[in-house]
C-alpha cells in the first residue's frame, strides 16, 4: 500500500513488488525491443495531459449555445465531434444520449471499464470499481445518491451498459440562469461527473468548483 | 464465461466512495502509468485484438479479479497475452531485466509518431456484409443464457429476460469470435430493458440499455 503513506517519507519506502515487477517487464520489453520507453511517455504525456474531459466539457458547452452543432452531434456524435478535433482510439463509434426534464442518463460499463475516453479521457477509479459496476445497473437511483445526485422521483432513469464498441456521452441539461453565458464560461459547469450521468451540471454558484 | 468481471446487479460490493473530481488523479502510482502505456504500446504490435485482450483479464480466479486493483487486471492481462503470443517466456517474466531474452520474430516497435497516429486514427469495429439484419425496431427479443467457455460480452443480468429492439447499430466485430482471433460481424443491436423485468417490481422509472450482438438474441414475439 505504498499511496496510504506517501506523506513524508515517500523516497525512502522501498519499491513494492507489484513496483518491481513491472520495472522489471519494463525492462524486458525495451530489451527486447517490443517497445520504445520514448512511446511509453509519449502515450501517458497523451491520457494524463492532453486527452481529457475538457474535451467533452467543450463539445456540451457548444450544443449548448449551437442548435445547428446539437442537431449534428445527436445524429451523428463520432463526426460531430471528429469536427472539434477529438477522435481516435475508444471514440470510434461514439453517441450523445440527452438529459431532459423527465430523463435522466447514466453511463457504466458492468463487464470491464468501457469509456469514451476520446471526450473524457481515461475513466476515474470508482468508474472501474466493482461496486460501482454492479450497482448501476440494478440500483441507479441510489448510486446517483452516493453521489450528492436527487432527481424528481417521477423522471426516468436510462441507464446504458456499454457492452459493445458503441461509446456514450451523456448531455447533461443546461443550468437555469446561464442564458447570456458565452460558450467558454458555460465549459466551467460541465463536470466530467455531469458527462457519465452521475451528477449534473455545476449552477451558476457552484462554477469555481473545478477548479478546486 | 463466468467470471469476476461480470458485475452488474451482483450484490454486496460495498459503497462506492468515490474521490472527489477535483482531487483525483489519472493514475495513482508510477506503475499505473507504466502498465497502462505497456499494454497500449503491446497491442500496437498487433499480435492481439481488444477482445483477447478482455479475455487475457477476465481468464483469472474470480476473487481474484475483484480483489485486484484495476491496473492489477491488466498487468495480468498483459503478462498472460505475451507468454501466450511467444513474445517473451515465463522463465523471462520470472528473471530480473538485466537477462535479455530472446525475441523469436522480428516485430516493429512503433516510434512515438506512430503510435500517436495509431491512437488518433483508433480501430473502428463495423464490419461489411451482405446479410439483412434478423430483427427490427420494436422487436421484442429473448436474450439466450451464454454457452460460451469463452469470452463474451453479453452480461449474466440480461439472461433469460425480454427486451425491445430499439436501435439497429449494423454489423460490428463479433467479439465472441474475435477473442479467438477470428474476425466476423454479426449485427449489433441496442436492447431497452424494463428495470421491473431485470430486477423487481420496485424497479420502475428505470430503464437499461445494452447493446447485444444477434447470436446472443431469439425472437420473442412482437
Amino acid at each position: 500500500m505504498p499511496h496510504d503513506h506517501h506523506h513524508n517519507h515517500e523516497h525512502t519506502e522501498p519499491p513494492s513488488d507489484l513496483e518491481l515487477r513491472v520495472k522489471a517487464l519494463e525492462s524486458l520489453l525495451v530489451e527486447k525491443g517490443l517497445v520504445k520507453t520514448e512511446t511509453l511517455n509519449a502515450i501517458i504525456e497523451t491520457y494524463e495531459h492532453k486527452v481529457g474531459p475538457r474535451n467533452g466539457a467543450h463539445v456540451v458547452a457548444k450544443a449548448w449555445t449551437d442548435p445547428g452543432f446539437k442537431q449534428a452531434l445527436i445524429k451523428d456524435a463520432t463526426e460531430a465531434v471528429a469536427s472539434l478535433g477529438y477522435c481516435g482510439r475508444q471514440g470510434e463509434h461514439l453517441e450523445v444520449v440527452e438529459n431532459t426534464n423527465d430523463t435522466h442518463n447514466l453511463v457504466v460499463c458492468t463487464l470491464c471499464s468501457c469509456y469514451p475516453w476520446t471526450v473524457l479521457g481515461l475513466p476515474p477509479a470508482w468508474y472501474k470499481s466493482a461496486p460501482y459496476r454492479s450497482r448501476a445497473v440494478s440500483d441507479p437511483r441510489a448510486v446517483l445518491k452516493e453521489f450528492g445526485t436527487q432527481l424528481d422521483e417521477k423522471s426516468v432513469i436510462r441507464v446504458w451498459d456499454s457492452t459493445s464498441e458503441m461509446r456514450y456521452l451523456v448531455l447533461p441539461q443546461r443550468p437555469q440562469g446561464t442564458e447570456n453565458w458565452s460558450e467558454q464560461d458555460l465549459q466551467q459547469l460541465v463536470s466530467r461527473n455531469s458527462m457519465i450521468g452521475v451528477e449534473l451540471a455545476r449552477s451558476p454558484e457552484q462554477k469555481g468548483e473545478g477548479d478546486k | 464465461m463466468k467470471g469476476g468481471h461480470d458485475l452488474g446487479g451482483q450484490l454486496e460490493m460495498g459503497p462506492i466512495n468515490p474521490e472527489p473530481e477535483s482531487q483525483e488523479p489519472v493514475f495513482h502510482a508510477d506503475w499505473e502509468r507504466r502498465v497502462f502505456a505497456l499494454t497500449l504500446a503491446t497491442g500496437m504490435l498487433g499480435k492481439w485484438n481488444i477482445d483477447e485482450s478482455r479475455h487475457a483479464r477476465e481468464r483469472q480466479d474470480p476473487l481474484a479479479y475483484v480483489q485486484n486493483s484495476y491496473y492489477e487486471n491488466w498487468l495480468e492481462g498483459l503478462e498472460k497475452l505475451l507468454v501466450e503470443k511467444g513474445l517473451v517466456s515465463i522463465e523471462e517474466l520470472g528473471l530480473t531485466a538485466n537477462t535479455p531474452g530472446q525475441t523469436t520474430e522480428s516485430l516493429l516497435a512503433p516510434n512515438p509518431q506512430i503510435a500517436q497516429e495509431i491512437l488518433s486514427f483508433g480501430a473502428h469495429s463495423i464490419i461489411k456484409t451482405d446479410n439483412e439484419p434478423l430483427f427490427g425496431n420494436g422487436d421484442s427479443v429473448l436474450v439466450r443464457a451464454s454457452q460460451t467457455a469463452g469470452h463474451t460480452r453479453v452480461p449474466k443480468y440480461a439472461q433469460g429476460v425480454i427486451g425491445t429492439v430499439v436501435a439497429k447499430l449494423g454489423c460490428h466485430s463479433f467479439p465472441d469470435s474475435n477473442a479467438l482471433g477470428v474476425h466476423e460481424g454479426k449485427f449489433l443491436y441496442r436492447v431497452a430493458f424494463s428495470g421491473v423485468d431485470l430486477w423487481d417490481h420496485s424497479s420502475t422509472q428505470t430503464e437499461v440499455l445494452i447493446d447485444l450482438w444477434e447470436p446472443y438474441l431469439d425472437g420473442a414475439g412482437n
